[in-house]
């Protein structure tokens, strides 16, 4: 638990010293939002039926850029291998990035709302539940994002290859979060959100345990 | 009492053999150069002690302890600085000190930590961050790092590498520090004359073999001169 805690320090450390990346990488999925809105056209109606679609489309693309940048000062001087060899356990290591990868996804998703609000007119007065399944698609993809990488970050091409390796992975991810935030959009009148809300939670527990089981074996030799 | 033993190490990348057949042991407390020419395996040898890397044959073991089967146990006995620094870029020479000690469980307070930054001259730059750093600072404070975890047994891949002059009198220092509280050091580096100097056994490789092992005195100086790693050359 100590170790895991001293983790969160530092990576919350380093995201703090890295926050203008931060920033470029929401602007990035605000650009991509905007972009999206132009394809649809000033047909407000196809773009609230969008809005959730494309919410999440920005947010894993921007995910790709902010998850191989937590790992660009770990390898840049091989400071996680200088860990590892202290001896740092790394279930801890990876469950300190994940969270930290996980947060700071979180707060871009919710960042994003009010810039789909204002492109697609798409807002909602369950603004509680928006976030709730914002956090938990989130912390679906920051799981395995953490874990894929880790495992690219140490490869010629890894800004192909993470998308690559992570977006297949993560579809029932997107389409679950997708049809939540939907629902929340356009109305639930089946009360449909809670199904979906429970399968996020059900993919997150999944990746989260298996990326701590798999990620010793992606650090070490 | 055996502090590093290692028999029939070898170690490939792709098809090339880095390390092939490296037996020999290393008493407690001994101060060993590790030297040869550019990519003779001095390298891998330390990356392999360190557990950074496994052998693909042959064991090894720290203390006692193998470094494949009890890995964990072994990395609490060794410290390695070595070509790439491990620390974070982003981080000030502090922080990166106290980001190692929170995990050794160690005093992380700074007087402590700035302590620490003196004995290697960055005591007046303990709040700059490591970006801003020259190459023979970051050495300096790599060397810091490694030393902050009070290992038996040292493994520094070049610890000259990139430093001045007061530099170089600063790791001897060190070395004799370590020696004198009964670490054990091995050192790769090209400078032999120094080395020599300060060492009591060497280990020699060539094209991943190890050529000689035994006390310093004893090597062939012809050797050397023939491997091209007298200092200067």
């Amino acid at each position: 638990m100590t170790a895991l805690l001293v983790t969160l320090r530092k990576d919350f450390l380093l995201q703090w010293r890295g926050r203008a990346q931060v920033v470029a990488i929401f602007a990035f999925g605000a650009s991509a939002l905007l972009l999206f809105s132009f394809a649809i056209g000033p047909d407000s109606l196809a773009l609230q039926q969008h809005a959730a679609g494309f919410l999440w489309l920005g947010l894993l693309l921007a995910s790709t850029l902010s998850l191989a940048e937590s790992f660009e000062c770990e390898m840049e001087e091989q400071a996680l291998e200088g860990l590892l060899l202290l001896p740092a356990s790394a279930r801890a290591l990876y469950y300190g990035k994940a969270i930290a990868n996980w947060a700071q996804l979180a707060l871009l998703g919710c960042a994003l709302v009010p810039i789909m609000v204002v492109l697609y007119d798409a807002g909602t007065l369950r603004l509680l539940a928006l976030f709730g399944v914002i956090v938990l698609g989130t912390a679906g993809l920051s799981a395995p994002g953490t874990l894929y990488a880790a495992m690219t970050s140490q490869i010629r091409g890894r800004q192909t290859l993470l998308p690559l390796l992570l977006f297949p992975l993560v579809v029932p991810v997107l389409l679950a979060a997708v049809k939540a935030t939907s629902l929340l959009i356009l109305g639930d009148p089946m009360g449909q959100v809670r199904p979906w809300a429970t399968l996020l939670a059900a993919f997150a527990v999944i990746h989260w345990a298996l990326g701590g089981l798999l990620f010793d074996r992606v650090v070490e030799d | 009492m055996i502090a590093v033993a290692a028999a029939g190490v070898s170690r490939r990348y792709g098809r090339r053999w880095a390390l092939s057949g490296v037996g020999f042991e290393v008493p407690a407390g001994a101060l060993v150069m590790v030297t040869g020419r550019n990519g003779s395996g001095k390298t891998t040898l330390l990356r392999v002690l360190a557990t950074a890397l496994r052998p693909d044959l042959g064991s090894v073991s720290i203390h006692g302890h193998d470094v494949s089967r009890e890995r964990e146990q072994a990395r609490r006995l060794t410290a390695l600085l070595g070509h790439r620094t491990h620390l974070y870029e982003p981080l000030t020479a502090l922080e990166n000190m106290a980001v190692a000690a929170r995990f050794l469980g160690t005093d992380a307070s700074r007087p402590v930590l700035l302590e620490r930054l003196d004995e290697v001259g960055l005591g007046d730059r303990a709040d700059d961050l490591v970006q801003t750093f020259s190459a023979g600072m970051r050495q300096r404070l790599s060397l810091a790092r490694a030393l902050q975890q009070d290992a038996r047994v040292l493994l520094l891949d070049e610890p000259y590498g990139h430093l001045d002059p007061p530099g170089f009198s600063m790791v001897d220092g060190l070395l004799q520090r370590l020696r004198r509280n009964g670490a054990t050091v091995l050192m790769a580096t090209h400078l032999v004359a120094r080395g020599r100097g300060l060492c009591d056994r060497a280990l020699v490789l060539d094209a991943g073999h190890l050529i000689y092992a035994g006390p310093v005195s004893g090597m062939p100086a012809s050797q050397s001169d023939e491997a091209g790693l007298a200092e200067g050359s």
